[in-house]
């Protein structure tokens, strides 16, 4: 781009035209301004009201579930979102990059990986209330062992999850330069190994983020697990058994009228966001440290 | 290929190649891969078929245009007509689209062609966080900070513009617009993301013409950016529309969930999504009200595939200008 501004080397242009091009770009710059405040805003009172929560035993004890006096900390709130997050993840990783190495390594530009690949665009545009609703219809109603439980939450959150790690891991898988296939081919390294031993490897830093924004984006999600882990008080630890989660216990809490609940779930929004944050910021992170420019 | 006779064996097989054994994984690895990807094509199969044999009731009793546009919604007596919540979607969406999409098209031309380099980076990042802070989290903050702070402005835009359509009366705090401006904050960072994008395939020979012709910087994006990059601009707003539709948390706690067509923006309403969320506890027990739930969630569903399609047809066209010729272009 060049820095010289173009009105300083053409006298020729009108008042009325710098006038229009300095009004312009000024209402850009403010809507970009106006795009930014509700971030600050949020950041500000999540800090304000969330802080004025925390304490010792705002981590360490559970929801007590009374109407009056103590109303407990978050601590199976926390528990149950990384265990149920964690599974989420156990699941939707190994399968999101297995299909994005098919789609980069095998399918290319077959109808058949080009279907697959349509599909997965369609997973990432349905609203994830849908996906539990499909979940709760499909585990839930029917009761396979139980009603709500943690793992049928981990079911949910691993549909959402899916279709977000394959299209990143696919994007990374691509990027790998053929060379590098084409070398350990030419060796003598069989199929299997080039994908699992170089081209796996080579894009795992870019994997890596995919997956981590992917799991930032499950752990703030709450419409899967209103239809499937349900909302308990109790820490635990059996995902065959209902399970609470931060973004639950924040839902939950926003309905009460109680000042005191309010003011946990501010609590509870401020541990999600530096949760969320922090994974985020990770993934970043291990991003800039990737040789392949995304 | 002529090329394919030059090698020794045929089948592109090496001369140096190993004994079977070590290719013995081969088969198993492709066809583990493909096992998986195909699993995604039957999943989607079975989330539609099952979807739909679930909401089958509440669409045999009411019929699938009586369901959809029949205007009332009382669970209580049996009466499942979707209207007020489609109506409750599109309404809180189409505000989403009109606050955000001009803020996030701002965004995203201040980013690409205005910014200097320096802030570029940090101020991208911070757009993208706005991504990051979970919808939950935009409920809490809408309905405990922004709808009560806002109440008087609404009250006073609605007393002085009264003559408006679809403006006036008195104020609920939860509302269409307060949920419409939480979407619309929602939505800024996916469409101004793609809209960098497409922005930036812009060629540099077309924004260097405009500016060589003596165009200000303005007179460039007008001239040279905007028309380029129009179609893959529409396709960024259309997926915001997608995100909107389909987000449901934040919605359902500050649009008041009045299952109702509200008179004025600034009335309690109810989405198709809100009402899943809400409702499904009490459906548990009555297989029509959760046939009905279902049946929205399928209503829903189908919308959002058919915004994300059309998104995509644009997005998809303007990231492959294939349009131009390479000579041209490079």
């Amino acid at each position: 781009m060049s820095a010289v501004s173009p009105h300083a080397v053409l006298p020729g242009v009108s008042a009325r035209r710098r006038r229009a091009d300095r009004f312009a770009r000024g209402a850009v710059l403010a809507f970009t301004l106006v795009a930014i405040v509700p971030l600050v805003l949020i950041l500000y009172f999540l800090v304000k009201e969330g802080l004025g929560a925390w304490s010792a035993s705002f981590f360490t004890t559970d929801p007590t579930g009374r109407f009056l006096g103590d109303p407990g900390g978050i601590r199976s709130a926390i528990l149950g979102t990384i265990e149920m997050v964690a599974v989420a993840s156990a699941i939707a990783i190994p399968m999101g990059v297995g299909v994005a190495l098919y789609l980069v390594e095998y399918g290319k530009r077959s109808p058949f990986a080009n279907a697959v690949r349509y599909f997965v665009d369609v997973m990432t545009g349905v609203p994830s209330v849908v996906f539990g609703l499909f979940v709760y219809i499909v585990l839930v109603v029917t009761k396979v062992a139980g009603t709500f439980a943690g793992w049928k939450g981990s079911v949910a959150l691993a549909l959402l999850m899916l279709p977000v790690v394959t299209r990143s891991a696919e994007v990374v898988l691509a990027l790998v330069p053929n060379s590098l296939r084409e070398a350990a081919l030419a060796l003598g390294a069989p199929r299997w190994k080039v994908v699992l031993r170089i081209v796996l490897p080579t894009a795992l830093p870019g994997i890596v983020t995919g997956s981590l924004l992917a799991v930032a984006r499950a752990a703030g999600e709450t419409a899967p697990l209103l239809f499937t882990a349900a909302f308990v008080l109790g820490v635990n630890a059996d995902l065959s058994q209902r399970m609470n989660s931060l973004p639950l216990q924040i839902f939950n809490d926003v309905g009460q009228a109680q000042d005191r609940l309010v003011q946990r779930a501010w609590g509870a929004a401020l541990t999600l966001v530096v949760l969320v944050l922090a994974l985020t910021v990770l993934a970043r992170l291990i991003q800039r440290r990737s040789k392949l420019a995304a | 290929m002529e090329a394919g006779s030059l090698s020794p064996v045929r089948g592109g097989r090496s001369l140096v190649e190993r004994p079977s054994r070590a290719r013995a994984l081969d088969p198993l690895l492709r066809w583990t891969l493909t096992g998986l990807a195909a699993l995604i094509l039957v999943l989607i199969a079975f989330f539609f078929i099952r979807l739909f044999i679930e909401a089958k009731p509440a669409f045999d009793k009411y019929g699938y245009a009586g369901f959809v546009f029949h205007n009332e919604w009382v669970p209580s007596q049996q009466l499942y007509g979707a209207l007020p919540l489609l109506v409750g979607t599109l309404i809180t969406s189409a505000i989403a689209l009109l606050i955000g999409v001009p803020v996030a098209i701002a965004t995203a031309l201040y980013l690409t062609e205005l910014a200097p380099a320096r802030v570029r980076q940090p101020l991208t990042i911070t757009v993208e966080l706005l991504a990051a802070v979970p919808s939950v989290v935009y409920g809490l903050w809408g309905i405990q900070v922004l709808a009560p702070k806002l109440q008087p402005a609404e009250q006073w835009f609605s007393d002085t513009f009264g003559f408006l359509p679809f403006v006036g009366g008195q104020i609920s705090i939860p509302n269409y617009f307060i949920a419409g401006l939480i979407l619309a904050i929602m939505i800024v960072p996916i469409v101004s993301a793609i809209s960098r994008e497409v922005i930036s395939t812009v060629p540099a020979d077309h924004k260097e013409a405009a500016l060589a012709l003596g165009a200000t910087r303005w007179e460039m994006i007008r001239m040279a950016v905007l028309p380029y990059s129009r179609a893959g601009i529409s396709g960024a707003a259309m997926l915001g529309l997608g995100r909107a539709i389909g987000e449901t948390i934040a919605v359902t706690i500050v649009i008041g969930n009045a299952p109702d067509i509200g008179k004025t923006i600034f009335a309690q309403g109810y989405t198709l999504a809100a009402v899943i969320a809400n409702e499904f506890g009490e459906a548990a027990s009555d297989p029509t009200h959760r046939a009905a739930l279902i049946a929205a969630g399928l209503v829903l569903f189908v919308l959002t595939l058919v915004v994300n399609a059309v998104a995509r047809f644009y997005v998809n066209r303007a990231a492959r200008p294939a349009a131009v010729p390479k000579g041209m272009a490079g």
